[in-house]
């Protein structure tokens, strides 16, 4: 049951918010710029940049987090979801 | 351009992988090996999401709006975040009652209602037919690429590629989709094929996307290079287009949108929840599909912007980019494993989605009315199962046929994107109903209907009806003037609201609809009782461990629910529920009782099959039921939690009585004690006594001196006696709080002097002076003033008792604590040792050993503290080893403690 915890919802709420505020009105306007990076247009490299860190950080608390967090009364639970999860 | 046969042959050949794929998925989960049962090929089915609209849809939308087809997928990121949370719930609440449709979900919710599982769906087939239309056109559309413009029009509709495509795939969804009923409603073949669809269209997009950039350009900064350097194009990757600033209400809507459709998409609860093998597969699928939409994503703008180079703008359709450029390059091969990823994603999509309506259309549509007309009621019946799976075939072609027809008379009207987003806005009216109900527990029917019907009703008004008449069909002069002239009712600009894009528009006041009446109605009239009891059993999901309870009352008969079960489930699996349920209770089938619990685990079994309202109607057919109220709800879940609080609670009861035990033992043990301290010390003048009336009884001559002296002896000890035998019984009676108190006003200064007065005479004899230390004047006292001098007499005696013969000093003081009275009495004598600090006031505890002590009988000091107790007061000692002891107790002037009374000004004001 503990291993439900994990990720732990507060967590997720507030990368949620991050996102919603990331990728809107007024933080969106800040890349609306004429630069370019390596030679590509800036608004849709911080785009996906915003997207892939996303990814990544749910990934992180997902996973990472997860298996290394989980020591006080996780042990059981841990590499049972870990074991299943696996391909 | 490619040959027809080649086409066809090619999609018809994949199709016939799928076939393959599914067959072999549904024979290991026949033989209980899942291939399905992991996180990433989960995450791939999550992939159906991405259908013809992403394949071939995003390109032409990135080629005309640039960044506008990417809401469409962050939408979906930040529900995933949400995932582990909201999906979860989802798949456990369907687990647990056996739901198998988003209807199912919405109605099982709101206390189990036809009539919104109903709604629900036709709200469903109306949004849903339009984008099934879409997928059948992104078919034909990406055929007559491929084949060129050469080919014929295609007239008559028997020679219509697309509609045997469609044919076909109802076909497959029909093998695979309702092949069996099963008791999850699972379809682990199916499963098997969209994961490896999704699998499919990624890779082809992403050879198709790698062709373009690094093929026929040099890598996407040599794109945008190039991009850049025409005029009309170079501003397509800004915010801020040309004339028009950029509209970030419609970028905020789409993505709240897209994050609602993601969860609330028939194929979507069909994949995410229905499908679930393992809710422990949510938390790596909850990242890895955003990362699918990601990768798939990446290469949108390298081939719409290296579309538009290399035709030049507006020369080709930039919806079949990924197409054509490959084609245009001679890339033929390629082009036709992009026909197929196209291919695939509208295979996938449309296998998922009328499996899913399908089973909405059966159990909340059909099966209903069956019912309803009383086919099927109480009566006596055969094995329903091979009914409902027919039904269930002829829905999902009926549903691939409405949108084949849709396809043939509307679908050149629109976009793909459009159409797309109509369906997007239709589903997002499941949102309050369907989420709110998951975490509010006061959502009620009635605000549910409310909601839904007031949201479709806006959604059909301000989108549905637009786009109908865009097409033609009725005149689009009432698009701009609204109905009769009526310009405030215009669907578009609706009240005047002109301000937002159609699609904002719609969303906005179809939700703010919605909203409001799902709050409102739900605050306006309380729930009934099993709306009550579905809200408890679906927001609380998580915190019931096993003991769930059931709302139901009522009787129903064994055979009845045999009957029952067989009918919707089939002869063997209803024997099997049958005997899992015996085993459980653990006695045999025929000897179980049709009690709630086993009612309850037959309707859920049967809703797996008909959905949870036709289960309900079933069991009612059968049963004898109670109707609950709201009270019964509540004394059901109290017996519910109560049966998990009986466990915690007989524990600590245990533990108690243990305690309990205990010191019952402890005062067993010592009663034991005062019973052999108190035979002791009888004994002792007893024997001497009888020792010495023997000695004058053998000797008659005995001399009268010594006689006299002996009869002193006697009369001593018989007074010993009965002042022992008076303290028991004294002792006796203030424990069992039947001694007599006899209180009045007293004066504890007049008291301790009177006591010192009478002891004087003890205190003369062993040469013992007495200070007194007395106010002048202390209040009134109420208490017993006898048994108050019976404590201040043992006091002093005790202490005349201990000092030393001579130089013995007694120090009386009475103090005025201003709450309190306190007197103490001290004495120069040896003290008491610490060991015996603490027992000194237990019975028959005298101080010193037993040769050298003075005479007493052990129970003063406990009686004194008996009585000081009574009034409310304390009595303690304070005494250092060799320094003499003092004896001390505090009575409080008013017994209660309570301050506050007007006879006694100075007693916090003086401390």
């Amino acid at each position: 049951m503990r291993g439900e915890r994990r990720p732990r919802p507060q967590v997720l709420v507030a990368l949620c918010a991050a996102g919603l505020a990331l990728l809107n009105f007024p933080l969106l306007a800040i890349w609306d710029q004429p630069a370019t990076v390596f030679g590509l247009p800036l608004l849709p490299v911080a785009l996906f940049t915003i997207w892939a860190g996303l990814i990544l950080a749910l990934a992180l608390v997902s996973e990472g987090d997860a298996a290394e967090r989980g020591a006080p009364g996780d042990g059981t639970d841990a590499p049972d979801g870990q074991e299943d999860d696996r391909p | 351009m490619m040959t027809p046969g080649m086409v066809l042959g090619a999609a018809f050949g994949y199709l016939l992988l799928l076939f393959t794929i599914a067959w072999y998925g549904d024979r290991r989960a026949a033989q209980g090996r899942s291939v399905i049962d992991n996180a990433t090929l989960y995450a791939l089915s999550w992939g159906v999401y991405c259908t013809a609209w992403t394949y071939f849809g995003s390109v032409g939308r990135a080629a005309s709006g640039g960044m506008w087809f990417l809401p469409i997928y962050l939408g979906p990121m930040l529900a995933m975040l949400l995932a582990w949370m909201v999906v979860r719930k989802m798949v456990r609440i369907a687990r647990t009652y056996r739901i198998t449709s988003i209807a199912d979900f919405i109605a099982s919710r709101y206390g189990k209602s036809p009539l919104l599982a109903a709604l629900v769906t036709l709200i469903t087939v109306v949004g849903i037919v339009p984008y099934i239309a879409l997928q059948l056109k992104a078919v034909s559309a990406g055929y007559q690429v491929l084949t060129g413009p050469s080919a014929a029009p295609v007239t008559a509709w028997w020679k219509d590629g697309t509609l045997y495509v469609a044919l076909a795939l109802a076909a497959f969804a029909v093998a695979f989709g309702t092949r069996h009923l099963d008791l999850a409603e699972r379809h682990e073949g199916m499963v098997a094929a969209i994961a490896f669809e999704s699998a499919v269209k990624l890779v082809a997009f992403i050879a198709v996307g790698a062709f373009v950039t690094w093929g026929l350009f040099d890598g996407m900064d040599d794109i945008w290079a190039r991009t850049e350097a025409i005029p009309e194009l170079r501003t397509l990757l800004r915010l801020d287009q040309s004339a028009a600033s950029f509209d970030y209400a419609q970028w905020f809507a789409l993505t709240i949108l897209s994050m609602l459709s993601v969860l609330l998409l028939p194929r979507q609860f069909q994949v995410m929840v229905v499908e679930c093998v393992n809710e422990r597969h949510i938390r790596r699928a909850a990242w890895l599909f955003p990362l699918y939409l990601l990768l798939i994503n990446i290469f949108v703008l390298p081939i719409a912007f290296g579309g538009l180079l290399h035709f030049g703008p507006g020369q080709e359709n930039p919806e079949t980019f990924i197409l054509s450029l490959p084609l245009a390059s001679g890339a033929h091969w390629l082009a036709l494993f992009a026909y197929i990823g196209g291919f695939s994603a509208v295979t996938g999509m449309l296998i998922v989605e009328t499996v899913a309506v399908s089973t909405m259309v059966c159990n909340d549509f059909v099966m209903p009315s069956l019912l309803r007309l009383g086919r099927f009621g109480s009566r006596e019946g055969g094995d329903l199962t091979r009914l409902l799976l027919n039904i269930r075939r002829t829905a999902i072609l009926a549903v691939l046929m409405l949108g084949y027809f849709y396809f043939r008379v509307a679908g050149e009207a629109y976009a793909l994107v459009s159409i797309g987003l109509i369906s997007f806005a239709a589903v997002a009216q499941f949102a309050p109903a369907l989420l709110g109900g998951m975490y509010w527990r006061g959502g009620t029917r009635a605000g549910a209907y409310g909601g839904l019907i007031g949201g479709f009703a806006v959604w059909a008004y301000t989108l549905m009806l637009p786009s109908v008449a865009k097409s033609g069909w009725i005149p689009a002069g009432f698009i701009d003037d609204g109905p009769f002239g009526l310009t405030l009712l215009a669907p578009e600009r609706l009240f005047g609201l002109a301000q937002l894009d159609y699609l904002t528009h719609s969303l906005f006041w179809s939700l703010l609809a919605n909203v409001s009446l799902y709050v409102g109605l739900s605050l306006a009239r309380s729930p009934s009782a099993r709306e009550a009891s579905q809200a408890l059993l679906f927001v609380d999901v998580f915190r019931r461990g096993g003991t769930e309870p059931v709302f139901w009352r009522g009787r129903a008969r064994l055979d009845d629910l045999r009957a029952l079960a067989g009918r919707f489930l089939g002869p063997v699996r209803a024997q099997a529920l049958f005997d899992e349920h015996a085993r459980e209770v653990g006695v045999p089938v025929p000897d179980l009782v049709a009690d709630a619990r086993l009612v309850d685990r037959v309707e859920r079994q049967i809703a797996g099959a008909v959905g949870t309202a036709s289960a309900r109607v079933m069991i009612e057919s059968v049963a004898q039921e109670e109707p609950l109220s709201i009270d019964d709800v509540l004394e059901i879940l109290d017996e519910a939690s109560q049966l998990r609080g009986y466990a915690r609670a007989l524990e600590e009861a245990t533990g108690e009585l243990r305690a309990a035990n205990e010191q019952l033992k402890s005062l067993d043990h010592l009663k034991d004690d005062f019973m052999s301290s108190v035979t002791h010390e009888l004994r002792t003048p007893l024997t001497s006594i009888r020792a010495l009336s023997e000695l004058m009884l053998d000797d008659p001559e005995m001399e009268a001196a010594q006689r006299q002296e002996f009869l002193g002896i006697i009369v001593s000890e018989s007074e010993r006696l009965s002042r022992l035998v008076n303290q028991v019984l004294d002792l006796a009676k203030i424990e069992s709080g039947h001694a007599e108190w006899h209180n009045a006003d007293v004066d504890l200064r007049a008291l301790v002097t009177d006591a010192v007065r009478a002891t004087s005479e003890l205190f003369r004899e062993g040469d013992v002076s007495v200070a007194l230390d007395l106010p002048e004047a202390v209040p009134l006292l109420r208490a017993d003033p006898d048994r108050l001098t019976q404590v201040m007499l043992n006091l002093l005696s005790n202490a005349a008792k201990f000092v030393p013969r001579a130089g013995g000093r007694v120090a009386v003081t009475l103090r005025d604590e201003g709450e309190s009275l306190a007197v103490s009495v001290r004495d120069n004598g040896p003290g008491v040792p610490l060991a015996e600090q603490a027992t000194v006031f237990e019975k028959f505890r005298q101080g010193g050993d037993a040769l050298t002590r003075p005479p007493g009988t052990g129970l003063g000091l406990p009686i004194s503290r008996q009585i000081v107790d009574h009034f409310g007061g304390t009595m303690w000692l304070e005494s250092e080893p060799g320094k003499g002891a003092c004896f001390a107790f505090r009575l409080p002037l008013r017994p209660d403690g309570k301050a506050g009374g007007n006879d006694n000004g100075h007693e916090s004001a003086d401390r």
